[in-house]
């Protein structure tokens, strides 16, 4: 294969000029794609990394403020994601085998139904229901009932998921240009390189999201209370 | 990255896994194992992680090369935490921080920066 020359390749549309064939041309969109989630790693791990030290130093708060989330939301939009995750490598499976664009644009809007039923809980279910409560710092904090540390705890809740859920809304944007994409024929088993970048950031949004659950929702464990 | 298609039945086993693992988690919550809980948690949660990344993520397939740049991100997130922690956790000579959204008791905090 990498001794293959351009000029006998029946398929060098498909290759940019930089690149020998499309192995090299894969491993380049691959490395390009990780080197930017690399740098996803860094900006989400600055969130992290201050949750841990705050955590440490008031870590009562936070199991107070970890018991105030609803588990079964947490757990059912952990799920969906999962899902959602599994679609999009079926996407990518569809088009790397050449089934017809019809299979690949039917698991990409599954895909986009399962990260608008993801937001959709966080908002509807969860972050509206916080407002209500007095939980949303800085604009309606019921500092008396719940105390400063928790009000902490719930700036960490809001700015984690929060951060979560704007890479959720840009994931749908990127999903709705390879519904595009896929409908003008764009791919075919030799050349899918969009898709599967895009699998990429999609499953780097999902692992944030494994690791926030039980830091937000699990903290010290729910025994005490028995959840909700 | 040689082009490796992965079989569809490993995919559904990946995410059956995914599921028990997220059920699993949610269940250890329930029980008291004290520092234990956070421990369980955070040990499923990298289980999780690897296998998205080495399965769902094709890194299993992926060559040497991507796979150092990945492990040199992770490792790097490893030196912001641990060295951060090892910074806070042995700083006597800083005060407790008290209630953080009180901004006069940051003020004896300035006024030693100054």
């Amino acid at each position: 294969m990498a001794a293959h020359s351009r000029l006998h390749d029946p398929h060098a549309a498909e290759v940019a000029h930089q690149f020998e064939d499309p192995e090299q041309q894969r491993e380049a969109d691959s490395l390009g794609m990780w080197t930017f989630l690399v740098t996803e790693i860094m900006f989400f791990g600055a969130l992290f990394a201050s949750y841990v030290i705050y955590r440490s130093l008031y870590p009562a708060a936070f199991e107070t403020g970890s018991h105030l989330l609803e588990v079964k939301f947490g757990a059912t939009n952990t799920a969906v994601l999962i899902c959602s995750s599994l679609t999009m490598v079926l996407a990518i499976y569809c088009a790397q085998t050449g089934k017809s664009k019809s299979a690949i644009i039917t698991f990409l809007v599954l895909t986009m139904l399962l990260g608008a039923a993801f937001i959709g809980i966080k908002l509807h279910f969860e972050w509206f229901h916080d407002y209500a409560e007095g939980l949303v710092p800085g604009i309606n904090f019921n500092l008396a009932k719940y105390g400063s540390g928790v009000e902490l705890f719930m700036v960490f809740y809001f700015f984690m998921t929060g951060l979560h859920a704007l890479h959720m809304v840009i994931g749908l944007g990127i999903l709705t240009v390879l519904v595009v994409m896929t409908a003008r024929g764009r791919f075919s088993p030799r050349y899918y390189a969009p898709l599967d970048i895009s699998g990429l950031y999609w499953h780097f949004v999902d692992i944030i999201w494994i690791f926030l659950f039980p830091l937000l929702y699990l903290i010290g464990g729910r025994y005490t209370h028995g959840g909700h | 990255m040689s082009e490796h298609i992965v079989p569809v039945k490993t995919y559904l086993a990946v995410f059956v896994a995914l599921i028990l693992l997220t059920a699993l988690t949610t269940g250890v919550a329930y029980f008291d194992l004290g520092p234990f809980n956070t421990v369980a948690a955070l040990v499923i949660a990298v289980t999780k992680m690897l296998l998205v990344v080495l399965f769902f993520m094709h890194v299993k397939y992926s060559s040497g090369m991507t796979k150092i740049v990945i492990i040199a991100g992770v490792f790097w997130l490893a030196i912001l935490i641990a060295l951060t922690m090892a910074d806070e956790m042995t700083r006597v000579w800083t005060p407790d921080p008290g209630p953080w959204s009180n901004p006069s008791l940051l003020l004896p905090f300035v006024s030693r920066l100054l």
